[in-house]
């Protein structure tokens, strides 16, 4: 990806569509709502902002992210379900970004991604559970 | 308060002070309440008379942590401070040609601005009152000017108005007062508003209306001198035999309307914004430096906070050096000021009350991304006559902020070419740091063509991703600050915060200083006490 990037960079900017086409790339939202469908792309553009590329976290700082990738915590849906909705810590929560929907799809992509493999899936009635809405 | 037998309140305030000691001072301010009062007063914010050897460990070397330790070590208490970084100053910060910066997931950046220009990737305005930032930046000699907001020439830009292309600030403000002095002045013309008000108050209701909406003899906000004096001219005015000047068309009022264009027409106008802001020539990080002139010497730098302990007898800090993180050092001191972002120390193992652990942990952190781009030309200048100032557009990049310095200079620029929040800053924290510089390119074109020819180099700061912050700012709710601010400020044993996230001005330098100087005049009053009773 670094390579590509300086790729595009020395191509100019009219080659930077080439981008969008790399794994973990962010899609960006034009309606003030976030946009994106899949869990994939929610993950790629929100989690990835601190959870990182492929689930890794970060441990270089002064403080950390947690790694979600091989991560026991996310084998009942209803932690990830409610550290979306509550937020915790230093995370914000996401009951006003997301739908409920889209809590659903990144809740099973983190779970079946990154060396987590759940196959139990969360459904809408998990999350609405704790969205109450 | 009157002034009591040629005594002012001040006046007896400093007599108690000087008669009895600091104790009956602050119950002699809290009584008549002075100590209430939440602004700065440079009168009576310094501390004196440190018990004999007392010390205090400040956590953060930032604007809090270095306001506390150059006012406790001028009382005469013994004081170090504990910084993560490689430098002082934490979010006071400017990013200038040859720094480097690496954020968390490893990516680094290497500023390529040319030399005098910069990035304020944190706090970038001063407003007026802000008074304790501005008593520092007077009292440490940090050189300020003018920082411009409004600026009637920048642009306010929608992508599903008006094809597209920008309109500037001046048209919208004057159609949009124009068009509703013309509804308003039709009312008054009616008889609309004869029941509201006498006679003499419609008839100068409308004078105001005329003048205010640079309306016509006919009452009507229509292309006319009037309105052209206002929202500017299509030929401006000029001299001998040049062109004749030619009036402006307004837009029409339900255009207008439907645009939501008008929507940014407040924002320059809110009491945080107002004229006159502020900033220091040459960076934000100005301040930080004057204060590290002060207090450097007291700071150990490179030092990552991993434990934090406290019993009867003092405070216990563990740390790690940032760089080589290898042994554990000890630091201790009898009291504790502890400034490390919310975010961060809700993950340092501590020994605070339970009361304090579950502020510490009600306050999640808010995204924000600030880039950066250098031009080859100032061409927002050159070619648009836009120096200093804000255009506002409804594109993910929120707006573009010129430069409020070196105006009508020839040479190279920087520009704030986006300053992101909500969904779209978690959406730009998400992406590499030469994508969120590509995209605040793409979107800036739509409004300023030049962008594409005139390019040089960009760089961006994504706040949950500085390695020394894990976020912007404490994210307060009403519900939260009800629940937990109290239990927050409060003097937890020999351990008191301070910050931004302990302050009712959020992401403000001035939250983090007044925060700053409440703590420590209450730290210090508590240190006084504990000593009398020890004594």
């Amino acid at each position: 990806m670094k390579k590509l990037t300086m790729l595009t960079l020395m191509l100019g900017i009219y080659a930077f569509a080439s981008l969008s086409a790399v794994a973990g790339t962010p899609t960006v939202s034009e309606s003030s709502s976030f946009e994106q469908k899949t869990g994939e792309d929610l993950y790629n553009s929100i989690c990835q902002g601190c959870h990182m590329e492929g689930g890794k976290g970060a441990s270089e700082g002064a403080g950390f992210y947690p790694a979600l990738a091989e991560n026991a915590k996310v084998a009942a849906p209803g932690y990830p379900i409610y550290v979306l909705v509550n937020g915790l810590g230093g995370m914000p929560s996401f009951k006003h970004y997301l739908t409920d929907e889209q809590i659903v799809e990144v809740v099973n992509y983190v779970r079946t991604h990154f060396g987590n493999d759940y196959q139990k899936k969360a459904t809408l009635d998990d999350v609405k559970a704790m969205t109450n809405r | 308060m009157e002034p009591t037998q040629g005594f002012s309140r001040r006046e007896l305030l400093s007599w108690i002070g000087k008669t009895a000691g600091a104790v009956a001072m602050y119950q002699a301010m809290t009584t008549l309440g002075f100590a209430a009062e939440s602004n700065f007063d440079s009168k009576n914010y310094e501390l004196s008379g440190a018990p004999a050897g007392a010390s205090v460990l400040v956590l953060g070397g930032g604007l809090a942590g270095m306001t506390a330790a150059y006012e406790l070590r001028k009382a005469g208490y013994k004081v170090k401070i504990l910084e993560y970084n490689q430098k002082a100053g934490g979010r006071c910060w400017t990013l200038r040609g040859g720094d480097k910066y690496t954020e968390l997931g490893g990516a680094t950046q290497e500023c390529k601005f040319d030399k005098g220009l910069y990035l304020n990737p944190g706090p970038w305005r001063i407003p007026y009152h802000h008074h304790a930032v501005l008593h520092y930046c007077k009292q440490f000699d940090v050189k300020l000017e003018v920082f411009t907001q409004i600026n009637h020439n920048a642009y306010f830009h929608s992508t599903k108005a008006f094809g597209g292309k920008p309109k500037r600030y001046r048209e919208v403000k004057a159609d949009f007062q124009g068009h509703v002095a013309e509804l308003l002045a039709k009312c008054v013309n009616q008889k609309g508003l004869d029941q509201a008000m006498t006679k003499e108050d419609t008839e100068r209701l409308l004078l105001v209306m005329r003048e205010w909406g640079a309306l016509n003899d006919d009452d009507k906000y229509v292309k006319s001198v009037e309105s052209s004096l206002m929202r500017g001219f299509d030929i401006d005015p000029a001299g001998g035999l040049m062109p004749e000047q030619q009036f402006s068309q307004p837009m029409g009022r339900a255009e207008l309307l439907n645009s939501t264009l008008w929507k940014h027409l407040n924002e320059g106008h809110s009491y945080d914004y107002q004229a006159t802001l502020f900033q220091p020539i040459g960076g934000m990080d100005m301040i930080a430096k004057a204060f590290e002139k002060e207090v450097g010497s007291l700071i150990r730098y490179s030092s990552k906070v991993t434990k934090i302990d406290q019993d009867d007898n003092g405070v216990t800090v563990n740390y790690v050096d940032s760089l080589n993180p290898g042994e554990t050092m000890t630091e201790t001191a009898d009291w504790c000021v502890c400034t490390i972002p919310l975010s961060i120390l809700g993950q340092i193992p501590s020994t605070f009350s339970s009361k304090l652990t579950s502020a510490i942990r009600a306050v999640p952190y808010d995204s924000s991304v600030k880039v950066g781009l250098q031009f080859k030309r100032r061409f927002w200048e050159e070619d648009d006559h836009i120096y200093g100032g804000v255009t506002f557009t409804d594109m993910p990049i929120e707006l573009i902020s010129y430069p409020s310095t070196d105006y009508h200079s020839s040479g190279k620029g920087v520009l704030l070419g986006a300053y992101l929040w909500d969904e779209n800053s978690y959406e730009f924290t998400s992406m590499s740091p030469e994508m969120r510089v590509k995209k605040a390119l793409e979107y800036g074109a739509k409004i300023h063509p030049q962008y594409m020819d005139e390019y040089d180099n960009g760089i961006s700061v994504a706040w949950h991703r500085v390695p020394w912050v894990n976020g912007c700012y404490g994210l307060w709710t009403p519900e939260t600050r009800k629940a937990h601010y109290k239990n927050l400020c409060e003097i937890d044993g020999r351990i008191v915060l301070a910050g931004e996230h302990a302050s009712y001005i959020p992401a403000w330098m001035e939250g983090a200083i007044l925060s700053s100087l409440d703590a420590i005049k209450r730290l210090h009053q508590h240190a006084l006490q504990s000593k009398k009773q020890t004594a």
